[in-house]
């Protein structure tokens, strides 16, 4: 058949389908039920008309045709609201909890450091400046100098912004690298939470051993519990992509890759949740200075009972069963 | 390693799909202008935020925050996986499928240009988009997203229209013919004196009396196409 008459005879149908592909998201019933049916027509013809070697352009149009047919047909749907929700509550500690050998990983290469440089600060002064250059040690005591008569971090409800707008830029972009440099057969992410287990083990250490306690442990107890868990986790999500390059197992690497990318990026919506919550507390509630230092480790406690019971004890039950309709 | 820029999706009806892959090149130029839209943000906005003081210092990091992490993501989710440097060049970002983004892939591609970007300059991307089959860089592999062209090649009949339909003098291979029709169809952007120029090449082929070179092509291609 040569080309014109074939278009002579389908173009009718070829401009139905494609108005009524262009409201997909309204599409009809009664359309509906045809839609396979006219569908797989759409897929005959491109064939045909590769085939048989019509022109370019048409086998253009065919094909864009047949995409947007395909995607109304086998494309996921935009999940609704309802499931986003679902998801914050019980698919990001599902696939914590199923990927807890990399949480252990991740948990021992940023507390070890953190706990020999603790101890080695408290023991020796001089180690923090093994660790941070002097300027901003001297800055770090200075902020949490009991004797300046005012918490250094005391601020005006104005600075209160600007340090939150700090700590969603800092700390939100730590945790993205943290994760991101995984990919690394996890080189990058080992560096980061060893790093900043270091530094922040070598101020609390620092500061012990200064005895600034009564100013430094209350600040950070309130944000600690999100801040520091998010690091570890989107660590342990960056890991997760490093040994799934590793270890492929069954899969080529490209799929295995993909594969655990689709867990950790879930790690990451609450890694991503966690460290906003984490920069409201530590820039409107740790600093400020006229809450009772007994109330700050009151709440600090709870909500790091808090963080922990909802990410690893919380609904055993419907957060396993919602891990295995996932997957299904 | 097969040398390609095509990107093949079968269907399940058995039919494959094809797009044309966006190479380093657009990709780079792309990525530039967002980053000069982004930046000129970040210019207009620093200023204003001058005279809003330690708030305006606050909330000019949170919006740096979601420029640099959450623009391409936006864009890419809820503009047809186009942000506005992908538009200029007439790219988009879609699955490996060929269907449009949604929010998982994308987060993962643009969390992961800080691999991407690693040391400087986006030299591991660019690396690995020189390296694969089909263009990724990490991100990309990781998400399973590939960046292809829109589709633009239009079918435009009216170029026929305008010809009588020549039957050709001589016989003419499959190649031949197709590439009659192709030219037939495809006016595309030549200018007239381009399309004469290679109308010209099969003169020797054309009868004596023809004097438009690119009609009697034209003329020929439609005559192949069916119309007489």
């Amino acid at each position: 058949m040569k080309q014109l008459e074939f278009e002579r005879r389908h173009s009718a149908f070829w401009d139905s389908m494609e108005s009524s592909l262009q409201l997909s998201s309204a599409l009809e019933p009664e359309l509906l039920s045809n839609f396979p049916k006219d569908y797989r027509r759409l897929c005959q013809h491109l064939a045909m008309a590769k085939s048989r070697r019509y022109a370019a352009g048409l086998i253009t149009r065919l094909n864009g045709l047949v995409q947007q047919g395909y995607e109304a047909l086998y494309g996921q749907s935009l999940n609704n609201r309802a499931s986003i929700v679902e998801f914050l509550i019980y698919g990001f500690p599902a696939s914590l909890r199923a990927n807890a050998t990399f949480l252990w990983i991740a948990a021992i290469v940023f507390v070890l450091p953190y706990a020999a440089i603790m101890i080695a600060c408290m023991v020796n002064d001089q180690m923090i400046y093994s660790v941070i250059d002097a300027g901003n040690v001297r800055m770090v005591e200075s902020m949490y100098d009991p004797d300046l008569g005012k918490l250094g971090r005391e601020r005006q409800s104005d600075s209160d912004i600007q340090m939150f707008g700090f700590y969603i830029y800092n700390n939100i972009g730590i945790a993205f690298k943290c994760f991101a440099t995984g990919i690394f057969l996890g080189v990058g992410s080992l560096f980061v939470l060893a790093f900043n287990g270091l530094h922040i083990g070598a101020v609390s250490g620092h500061l012990t051993a200064l005895g600034y306690t009564e100013t430094f442990y209350p600040f950070v107890i309130g944000h600690g519990s999100f801040e520091l868990t998010a690091i570890v986790f989107s660590g342990a999500a960056g890991l997760m992509l490093g040994f799934s390059i590793l270890a492929p197992g069954a899969h080529t690497r490209t799929r295995a890759l993909q594969n655990a990318a689709k867990d950790a990026i879930k790690i990451m919506y609450g890694v991503f949740v966690m460290l906003l919550i984490a920069a409201f507390i530590e820039a409107f509630w740790s600093s400020s200075s006229t809450l009772p230092n007994a109330v700050k480790y009151v709440v600090g406690a709870c909500l790091w009972v808090f963080v922990y019971y909802y990410c690893f004890f919380f609904a055993p039950n419907r957060v396993a069963t919602y891990r295995s309709q996932d997957a299904a | 390693m097969k040398l390609d820029t095509v990107a093949l999706v079968e269907t399940p009806e058995g039919t494959d799909l094809h797009a044309d892959l966006a190479g380093l090149v657009p990709r780079t130029l792309a990525y530039a202008i967002d980053l000069l839209i982004r930046v000129g943000i970040m210019c207009a906005l620093g200023f204003l935020m001058l005279f809003l003081g330690e708030v305006g210092m606050g909330l000019y990091l949170i919006v740096f925050f979601v420029l640099e992490w959450w623009y391409p993501v936006l864009f890419e989710v809820y503009r047809g996986g186009q942000t506005l440097g992908k538009k200029v060049f007439n790219i988009k970002v879609v699955n490996e499928d060929l269907t449009p983004v949604a929010l998982g892939p994308s987060l993962t591609r643009n969390l992961l240009r800080g691999a991407d970007i690693f040391p400087l300059f986006y030299a591991t991307g660019c690396i690995s988009i020189l390296m694969t089959e089909r263009f990724q860089r990490l991100g990309d592999l990781a998400a399973g997203t590939i960046v292809v062209y829109c589709e633009t090649e239009l079918y435009d009949r009216t170029t026929i229209e305008q010809v009588e339909a020549v039957t050709p003098v001589h016989t003419m291979s499959e190649d031949q013919q197709i590439a009659f029709i192709n030219f037939a169809l495809n006016k595309g952007r030549m200018s007239n004196d381009r399309q004469q120029e290679i109308a010209e090449i099969v003169r020797p082929r054309m009868p004596l009396n023809t004097s438009n070179a690119s009609d009697y092509v034209r003329g020929v291609g439609k005559w192949l196409l069916g119309a007489r």
